[in-house]
This record gives C-alpha cells, structure tokens and sequence, in this order.
C-alpha cells in the first residue's frame, strides 16, 4: 500500500498542524507549520504512515474534498468534528506533530531545556533529605511473618 | 556441530544469571538469543528524538516494534498488551530497573490467606540468591525499610529530587509507608560501570551504562568465564532423543538456516510467554502437546501484573525529565487486609515526571491540551509539573489465563506466534479500584490540582509469569522445586514461567535469585542431574 501524502494531503496536514500549535509571540515560540518542524514531522510517519494518511483521508471526507479549500470559519468547524470522529489515526498523527514540535531548539529553550540529547552530559536531581524517613521507620514492622 | 554441555535458550535476565552461574564447572555452554548485542552508544538517550524512538524502535511492545528479532502476538484476547525486548539482556533493556524483592508472605499464600499456591520454596531459600544477584546487579536502595527483612543494598538511593519530595509529602500526611525503591541502578561507580547521571528516560535503554541490564552485568563475566552466546539464534524446537532426554534444540541461524544443537542438559529462559511458545511447539511422539507438558499446565496460570498508573499535577515544579523513573516506592497496602474486599496487595511505584515530548502525549491523550493558541499556556502547565505513581498489583494464577500457539499469526521463520488470553479477575478488580482511591488520596494530599488515572493499564503486560509453574507435585506443576522438568530429567526452565504467584512487585530481581538458585541446585547435583 501507498502511503506517500499526495500534496493536498500534505496542504492539509501542515494546516492542522498550525491550528493545533499556531505559532505564539507571547511565548516566542513558532507553530507546529514553521517549516523546520513541518519538514520534521513529514520525515517521522514510521511505523505511522498509513495511519497518518487514514487521517488525512478522514480530514478529507469530513472536508467534502480537500482541507485547504475550506475558508477558515469552515475549516474550524470541521477541525472540532475531526478531534471527535478521528480516533486512533488523529491521536497517532497528533503524536507526530508533538515529538516533532517539542524537540524543536526554539521550543525546548522556550521551556527553560538545553537543546541537547540527555546523553552524555545528563541533568542534575537533588539528593532530597531523607530524614522524614524516621517517622515512616519509627511504625516498626509492616512486612508479614510466614511459615517456613 | 559439536556437541555441548549445556544450551541455555535465551539471553535475558535469567540467562545471564544461571550462565554465569554454571560458568565455574567449566562446562561447555552455549547460549542462544533470537536478538542482537546491544550498542549503548546508540541507545535513543544518545539522539534528540529519543522520546520518539521510545514509541517505536524502542518500544516495549514486539509488536509495535515489529523488528526482525521479534516474534508477533496475538494479544486480542487480553485488555493488557505484551511487554518485552528481544536481545541480549532481554527485558532488562528496557526494565524501569526497580528491584524489589518478594516477602516472606508472597511464598505461602494458601497457608496465610487460603488462595492459590504455596511455593515449594520459601524466602529463605532464595536469600542468599536474592543477596548474590544484588552484589552482582549493583542494587542502591537504604537499609532498613519496615516493609521487609533486613538487606543490605550496595550503593546509596537515587536521588530524591522534587518530585520524590512532592509525593513522599503527600504519603508523610496520610501515614503510609514510603521508601526509597531498591534499583538495580549504580548511583556510584560500579564494578566498571559509571554513576547514574539522570539520562531521564531509564525504559529505553541506559547509554550511561549505569542501569543494571544483563549484557553489561553478567554476561562479560559469563563470556569471560567460557560461556558463548550466539546471537541472531532463534530456536525452534527442543528435541527428545530415544532415551527419554531431550537431545538438543533446532534453532534458525543469522543466515536463516536450520542448526540442530545436541545438548546434554537444555535450559530455557525466553519468559513466561516466549518459555511456553518454544514448550508447545516442541512435539514429538512422547509429547504430543508439547514437551515436559504431560501435566497439562504449559501456558496456563499465565500472570502479568495488572497495573493501575494514577498521575497529578502540581503548581510547584517536579523533576520532569531529569532523573531515573524510581525514586521511592509505599508498601502500605501490600499485605493481605480482608477488610478492603480483596486479598492480597500492591506496591506503589512513584514516579517522579516525564520529558517534553510524554508531556506533550499525554496532556493531549487526556484531553488538557487545547487546540490553538491556548495550548501554550496549557502545555506550560503540565510540563514538569507532573508526578505519580503505578499501583503494581498481585495477580493471583488462575487455570483460564492461557499462552496457547495462534493457528495462523507466524514470526518471520515461520514458527507459529504466541496467543494471549486472558481476562482480569474481580479480586485484581477490586484491588485496582483500591490502588486507584488511595494513589489518588496521596497526590492530593501531596497537593495535586488535577489528579487522573488509567486501570487497568492497557500496555503493562511488562511481567509474564506462572506458565510452566514449579511444584512437588507432578500433575499440578511443569517443574520440581528446583526448577528441573517432572517429564524430561535434562530440560530445565529459569524464567518467570516458574512462579507459583506473582507477588505484588515487580519480579526481575525474582526471577534473576530464582536463576541462581536453580544453577546452584544444579552443581550441587552435578553427579546425579538425572537421577
């Protein structure tokens, strides 16, 4: 099965994309459509792709034909019909365009995040202080004694 | 090929273990595994689609992943979804690495609560393996936790970071039992291994080295000591010879060729449903229905864990993605209290926050992520501000819960897949619902604004157990108390099939003193194996 996005496919997809993340000045942050984070998202269908273009084809059906066509009070409206009828192939292409978008350097620094692999510099967590453990040892016992 | 002493199928945590173990008698040992050595440079924690590469390439589910070295299951018949890795190290690739040990009670609880089994072994028995496979695995933790008898971890607890502090406040308000989680994650340098640095993301492999998994913990030490893992070996079938022994196992090659590996003693270690699966499909004029099974009672008994996952948001910041997964665990409701409607118990494992991406998923899969330019400031709110906990209930065995052979589904050498069904009992039920109320009592004790959960958790079928169960008893158990089959006196099974229960924690460090103990029985016997 082909599951290669034709371009009015593609149109659609990077329009939900900026409907569900439009980019934010308050935040300073672009949309899920800037096109370093679209060009991501259509390099990560993977295991994917044939859902994501089940998506696209729900969009389309849902549309009376291509997504893009509709003028934006309709596209709204056939949005919020789309989150409720788009089941598991929307949460699978809703997925995509989240990795993608919060992986992106201008967004993880927006949220305080080095844009950087875990690997190999790490992170710091607090040791904690355990001492309210005292109270918790001072309760004795709590394990069951069994025969042997 | 050359005959060997012994052929242990299977390279996962109790492969590595009784390997190691039987290294010393200076047999010849072969161990086969249907996967590949692991590269830790390429693990996803090493990329920045690593939150990415957990949903696929490197996600828990074989049938997600959908690698050549993983075999399918039909899991339609279960509302809880299989969990493995398929490589040397086996689950431990992927573990979260908590490492609780079972209690005295989990051995006996026909005797304490009328249910079940008893083990034919009890906590002392495996004692001094649980306190080996520590010294061995690295385990950090702290002395004297109220919920057990004493032990001893090596190295200092994880970090208890904000998130840890977060929950353990909510559980000092109630009263309940907390502490910091035994892991087999080395928090100081160990045994050649480097110190945690809080990577974040345990599940997907550890590039640090720090997390105990088998092909970096036992298996350079097996290899050392003689012992030859053949990687990309798939075994088919166990064979019988003429004498009432097994012969050896037919296993596919890397090049997809069929090998016939005579053997003098076949162990198996492939899990609780790869054990069965490879059992089942070993027929032969005396086992028609498949091999050591003349009990009946391979595949059936089949226990996961099921799991209630309870989470909760907070205003102040929790540690998000820094950090290992563990950091402490409550034991308050994990021995049998007839009062609250069912037996038995469960631990909370807490949990201390998710990255970016988890954070992303999750708050839309729960619907707190609008659509729109509201989303930012929603986002902004669940991004390291989430902590919680899973509820790891004990699953009692019950005869219905089955790994059988799928008539059609096939791994890509045409050997027939495992099939799953399995129903939850109302006993698992209703401890759910109680691990639901009282998790979601400690996140708002802990100050949580919106607290949510998910029970059973659908893809948390990480713990296979009880499908080849030990016992005295030859109609009413696969293998002796010693883990040695009651039909074939060379075939022996070390992994989570042999469970008698499954204990309300998670059963790796189980499964690994079990390994140890059954190889010690071994050389113990060594003169009278097959008597």
């Amino acid at each position: 099965m082909n599951n290669q996005l034709t371009a009015d496919e593609l149109a659609s997809l990077r329009l939900i994309a900026g409907m569900m993340i439009p980019a934010s000045a308050k935040h300073g942050v672009p949309g899920a459509d800037d096109d370093a984070i679209f060009a991501d998202i259509t390099r990560s269908f993977g295991r994917d792709a044939a859902l994501v273009k089940q998506a696209l084809g729900h969009l389309h059906t849902l549309s009376g034909g291509p997504f893009a066509a509709l003028d934006a009070g309709q596209r709204a409206a056939v949005a919020t019909d789309f989150r409720k009828s788009g089941g598991i192939a929307l949460a699978r292409m809703s997925n995509i365009i989240l990795q993608c978008y919060y992986r992106d350097d201008r967004v993880m620094r927006s949220l305080g995040m080095e844009p950087r692999p875990p690997f190999p510099k790490g992170f710091e967590v607090e040791a904690g202080d355990w001492s309210a453990l005292e109270k918790v040892r001072a309760r004795g016992k709590i394990w069951r004694d069994a025969p042997a | 090929m050359d005959p060997v002493d012994v052929v242990i199928i299977g390279a996962g945590a109790s492969g590595g273990a009784v390997a190691w173990s039987l290294a010393e008698t200076k047999m010849r040992i072969v161990c086969l595994e249907q996967g590949d050595w692991q590269k830790p440079d390429q693990y996803p924690s090493a990329g920045r689609d690593w939150e990415a590469r957990q949903m696929n390439d490197m996600n828990p589910s074989p049938n997600r992943r959908a690698r050549d070295t993983d075999y399918p299951v039909n899991e339609d018949d279960s509302p809880i979804k299989i969990a493995n890795f398929n490589g040397v190290g086996g689950g431990t690739v992927l573990y979260a690495a908590h490492f609780p040990r079972f209690h005295p009670s989990d051995f006996r609880v026909k005797s304490l609560d009328g249910v079940a089994d008893d083990w034919p072994i009890n906590y002392q028995t495996l004692e001094p393996f649980y306190a080996e496979n520590d010294r061995m695995t690295g385990v950090s933790g702290l002395a004297g936790d109220p919920a057990y008898p004493p032990k001893q971890p090596m190295m200092k607890p994880l970090p208890l970071g904000k998130g840890g502090a977060t929950l353990a406040r909510g559980l000092d308000r109630l009263g309940w039992h907390w502490w910091p989680s035994d892991s087999a994650i080395a928090t100081e340098d160990y045994e050649g291994r480097a110190k945690c640095i809080n990577l974040g993301h345990c599940t997907s492999g550890c590039a640090q080295g720090a997390k105990a998994s088998t092909d970096i913990t036992y298996f350079p030490l097996a290899m050392r000591a003689g012992v030859e893992v053949r990687t990309r070996a798939r075994v088919k079938e166990i064979t019988m010879g003429r004498n009432g022994m097994a012969s050896g196992v037919v296993y596919f090659d890397a090049d997809g060729k069929e090998v016939f590996q005579p053997a003098e003693v076949v162990i198996v270690a492939c899990n609780g449903v790869g054990t069965p699966r490879l059992l089942l499909n070993s027929k032969s004029g005396k086992f028609p229905n498949g091999i050591g099974n003349s009990s009946g009672l391979v595949g059936k008994n089949l226990m996961f864990h099921p799991y209630a996952r309870i989470w909760g948001y907070f205003d102040g910041p929790t540690d998000g993605y820094r950090g290992p997964g563990d950091c402490i665990w409550s034991q308050e409701f994990y021995e049998t209290d007839r009062a609250r409607g069912y037996l038995r118990g469960y631990t909370f494992e807490l949990t201390r926050g998710q990255g970016a991406v988890m954070a992303a998923v999750h708050g839309n899969a729960i619907g707190m992520l609008p659509w729109g330019e509201e989303h930012h400031d929603a986002y902004r709110k669940l991004h390291c501000h989430r902590a919680g906990m899973v509820g790891i209930c004990e699953d009692l065995p019950e005869e219905h819960n089955t790994v059988t052979l799928d008539p059609v589904l096939k791994d890509c050498h045409g050997i027939p897949a495992p099939k799953i069904t399995y129903t939850l009992s109302e006993n698992s039920r209703r401890m759910l619902a109680h691990a639901v109320a009282r998790g979601t009592d400690i996140l708002k004790a802990a100050g949580a604004w919106n607290v949510g959960h998910e029970s059973p958790l659908q893809e948390g079928g990480w713990h296979l157990m009880g499908t080849a169960r030990m016992g005295k008893d030859p109609e009413r158990s696969v293998v002796n108390e010693w883990g040695r089959s009651h039909d074939v006196k060379n075939l022996f099974i070390v992994d989570g099939s042999i469970f008698v229960t499954s204990a309300g924690v998670n059963p790796t460090c189980t499964i690994q003193a079990l390994a140890l103990y059954v190889a010690d029985a071994m050389k113990q016997r060594l003169a009278t194996l097959f008597d």
